[in-house]
């Protein structure tokens, strides 16, 4: 499944400081759904590189982080278990770091 | 955009009832669209300026901006409604340069940028210039320890002098709704009395030469970091151009547990910050407690309730090569139960948010 995510407010820095990543997430099986919940512990396995307790607290994100789905707040897709398609964008923004 | 929405289940906008919900509101739940979010969001700042009275037409503002988000939207929406809603008002952009490397000099080429962008004139004053010291020279003379009370106590009095210089009558600070029940806490947690009733005040320093205002106080910082970044899409001529770095000599571990506390209880119960806010404003100060005596500096003639004010004391530790001078509390063992809060004017830095911005 090809995404793209996004990283912003200082959540590149976790990530090689690259904003946009263009990535193809393989799904478990064929009957699953990729997930909100799934993609999360691939990005934390994938794509961050130091510090993941900046962009995760247990399985979900750290609280300050905001996550947009195709620029739609995820609070209104049910955040963990929004489920993903293919050409999806997800975005996520840390609003902890100094203003 | 049809085919953008597919994941909020098709919710509309509870606000216009057309178009489709992109965003749930931390401060009323409510589920809205980009458009109306914009609106309200606007709108909203718009009220707060009008019915707290924060400015009069003609007056000079200083907007004090370090390229981070909040004083980055604050600049732009600020500009926005003084044309919007004819303010009258001549607004300038104030910078503070501690002097850190990699860091400092990176926002402030945001700054810069914002300057050209928004047509506000810039003005940037330095800790070399004022104090002779760079923050990146107070490091390598006093360590990564306490090196924060010496940057906020600066910071503080920077901009006070850099707005004296812009000869503005006021300065607006982009403190957030989040920051505010971050200090209640803080001051809670340190038992700082004399903050504590006044880090919830719309407006400080009144009786001062140039009080300070914080349009954002009922703000929250999820709406404000949307705010430019949905438009990145959307409207891209909006598009706010920021800097999101940590500064890089910030270990200021005791704010960054509040802060998240703030943040873990947001997310269970959004109203949680405006609570917290309202607690701090419903705070009474019994009558026996010793609230600090406002005086000058003897040396250099900044509000002080001691001597000498923070800043000529943290400096006179560093050009006598005594980085510890003022460092930590001064009122020692308080075995006796004394309800004395006088020392604890400026001994530090709490009401800066970790790094990057700009102090109460």
């Amino acid at each position: 499944m090809q995404l793209t995510l996004e990283f912003g407010g200082g959540l590149e820095l976790l990530c090689d400081s690259v904003k946009i990543h263009n990535v193809n997430v393989s799904l478990k099986n064929e009957v699953d759904k990729l997930t909100m919940k799934d993609l999360l512990v691939w990005v934390r396995t994938n794509l961050i590189k130091e510090r993941p307790e900046m962009f995760m607290k247990g399985d979900n994100v750290r609280p300050g982080v905001l996550v947009l789905v195709n620029d739609c707040d995820w609070e209104l897709s049910g955040q963990l278990d929004t489920t993903l398609e293919d050409k999806d964008v997800v975005v996520f923004i840390s609003t902890l770091h100094g203003g | 955009m049809e085919e953008n929405h597919k994941k909020a289940g098709g919710r509309l906008c509870c606000l216009c009832n057309r178009r489709r919900a992109a965003l749930k509101r931390p401060k009323t739940l409510e589920q809205i669209c980009r458009e109306c979010f914009y609106e309200v969001f606007e709108e909203e700042i718009h009220q707060v300026i009008v019915e707290n009275q924060l400015f009069k037409p003609s007056e000079r503002i200083g907007i004090g901006a370090s390229g981070g988000k909040d004083s980055t939207v604050l600049a732009y929406v600020l500009s926005e409604l003084n044309r919007r809603h004819n303010y009258g008002l001549d607004l300038f952009l104030l910078s503070v340069d501690e002097g850190i490397t990699g860091y400092r000099d990176d926002s402030l080429e945001t700054v810069k940028r914002n300057e050209i962008q928004y047509g506000l004139p810039l003005k940037i004053v330095s800790y070399k210039d004022l104090y002779g010291w760079t923050m990146d020279e107070i490091v390598k003379m006093i360590g990564l320890k306490n090196n924060c009370t010496f940057c906020g106590v600066f910071r503080r009095q920077a901009l006070d002098r850099g707005a004296a210089l812009l000869k503005v009558d006021k300065l607006v600070t982009g403190h957030n709704a989040d920051d505010i029940a971050e200090t209640v806490l803080l001051n809670i947690l340190r038992g700082d009395i004399a903050r504590l009733s006044r880090c919830t005040s719309i407006t400080t320093g009144e009786d001062g030469p140039i009080p300070r205002c914080k349009p954002f106080k009922y703000t929250y910082e999820k709406e404000i970091v949307i705010y430019p970044y949905d438009m990145l899409t959307y409207a891209y001529f909006k598009k706010l151009d920021y800097f999101s770095t940590e500064c890089i000599y910030s270990p200021n571990a005791y704010r960054g547990f509040a802060r998240e506390f703030i943040k873990d209880l947001e997310r269970m119960r959004p109203r949680a910050i405006l609570d917290i806010i309202k607690s701090g404003e419903d705070f009474r100060i019994s009558m026996s407690t010793k609230m600090p005596e406002q005086g000058t500096c003897e040396r250099c003639g900044y509000i002080s309730s001691q001597k000498w004010c923070k800043a000529c004391i943290l400096l006179e530790g560093l050009n006598k090569g005594l980085p510890k001078l003022g460092i930590g509390r001064s009122r020692g063992l308080d075995n006796n139960h004394k309800k004395d809060v006088k020392q604890s004017n400026g001994t530090k830095n709490i009401e800066g948010k970790q790094c990057g911005s700009l102090d109460f």
